[in-house]
């Protein structure tokens, strides 16, 4: 260490611009995941409303992102009386 | 056809009311129609930083609630003919806007002006959505601080969800105007540098205000700093950013005060 940087500050715009571009990477893909989820779940609720009664509160949707592969989880609960009333259409819960 | 700017930021305290008014201001001064919005219900400042405090009788809410006709709260600068101010209400429920009223007034107003500029409130809430909501195009303020930055962020984001444009999948132009900036401290890398927020943040640079005195000593006096002393660094960043809106091409600078000087260093770095 030279004389000359004892007298200087470090410098912190650097830190600054790594934290923020780790940060936001971060939360970018949060913000988008759970809206993705929550548009997910309303269509899906939609197309299954239209052949079974079923609950809304009776769905779970979960995804989960890996390195390689990502998986979407959708578990619909469907009570057997609309199952019957749903005839040849079968729905399966994944 | 008539504009409508939104003005905005997410954190607050980075000089969005500031920016409202001097490019409103810069904008008239060109020879456009401009009326500024305050859209911060509760807490309006847009009045006082363009000097019309005491002039104000109906506001914004009035006017969305129909008590009030848009001609009645409109207030004209006295200074520039073709500038005018839609307050804001200080004592209201903010509940009072409606999506349906906002564009009602927006409407009306796009009639009679070339420019509507909204001054958004800080936040990511009703206040700042309504704000945004009928924008053609919009100004995200910024600060080379990291909060800052990370706000913007999240701003860009609503701006490109919660708007009628986007909604509508068209494309809404969004500009960074970054506030604050002192060219040297970025230069020494104390500061984070205009290529780095705009690498963080992706969207193109409308302008870059430089950190000086001159805009407190303009919202002291109730002048947007463009009328206030129309010659100084950040109104000339101010003024180029104006032109920058209405399609011009300008070279991008940062605009500096003649007293630069080693004086100048050793005594013009004061606390705002």
């Amino acid at each position: 260490m030279s004389l000359f940087d004892f007298f200087r500050r470090p410098t912190s715009a650097p830190v600054a611009r790594e934290r923020l571009q780790i940060l936001l990477a971060h939360e970018r893909a949060v913000i988008g995941r759970s809206d993705l989820i929550a548009i997910l779940r309303e269509e899906i609720l939609a197309v299954i409303a239209k052949h079974v009664t079923m609950e809304p509160e009776k769905v779970n949707v979960k995804m989960e992102r890996g390195d390689t592969v990502s998986t979407l989880e959708v578990e619909v609960e469907v009570p057997t009386s609309a199952t019957a009333r749903a005839g040849k259409k079968v729905v399966e819960a994944a | 056809m008539a504009k409508v700017l939104v003005v905005t930021s997410g954190k607050g305290g980075v000089g969005k009311t500031t920016s409202s008014a001097a490019l409103g201001t810069a904008l008239a001064q060109m020879g456009q129609r401009v009326v500024v919005v305050d859209f911060d219900v509760g807490l309006r400042n847009l009045d006082l930083v363009m000097g019309a405090e005491r002039r104000v009788v109906f506001d914004l809410i009035n006017v969305v609630q129909g008590e009030a006709k848009l001609a009645q709260a409109l207030i004209r600068d006295k200074r520039l003919d073709n500038l005018s101010l839609l307050p804001a209400s200080q004592t209201r429920d903010k509940e009072a806007l409606t999506e349906e009223g906002v564009g009602r007034v927006i409407a009306e107003l796009k009639e009679k002006f070339d420019w509507v500029v909204c001054d958004s409130p800080a936040g990511i809430e009703r206040g700042a959505t309504l704000a945004m909501r009928y924008a053609d195009l919009a100004v995200v303020v910024a600060n080379p601080e990291v909060s800052s930055v990370r706000d913007s962020d999240r701003i860009i984001g609503l701006l490109d969800s919660k708007t009628l444009k986007a909604e509508k999948g068209e494309p809404l132009e969004k500009h960074l105007l970054l506030t604050r900036y002192d060219a040297m401290r970025a230069e020494r890398r104390e500061m984070l540098a205009v290529e780095d927020v705009l690498e963080i943040l992706s969207i193109p640079l409308l302008g870059i205000i430089p950190e000086s005195e001159e805009v407190l000593r303009a919202s002291n006096v109730g002048a947007p700093v463009t009328l206030n002393n129309p010659g100084c660094a950040p109104s000339r960043a101010y003024q180029d950013a104006a032109r920058r809106l209405t399609g011009e091409m300008v070279t991008m600078s940062v605009p500096r005060d003649k007293k630069g000087s080693l004086l100048g260093k050793l005594f013009g770095r004061r606390a705002a």
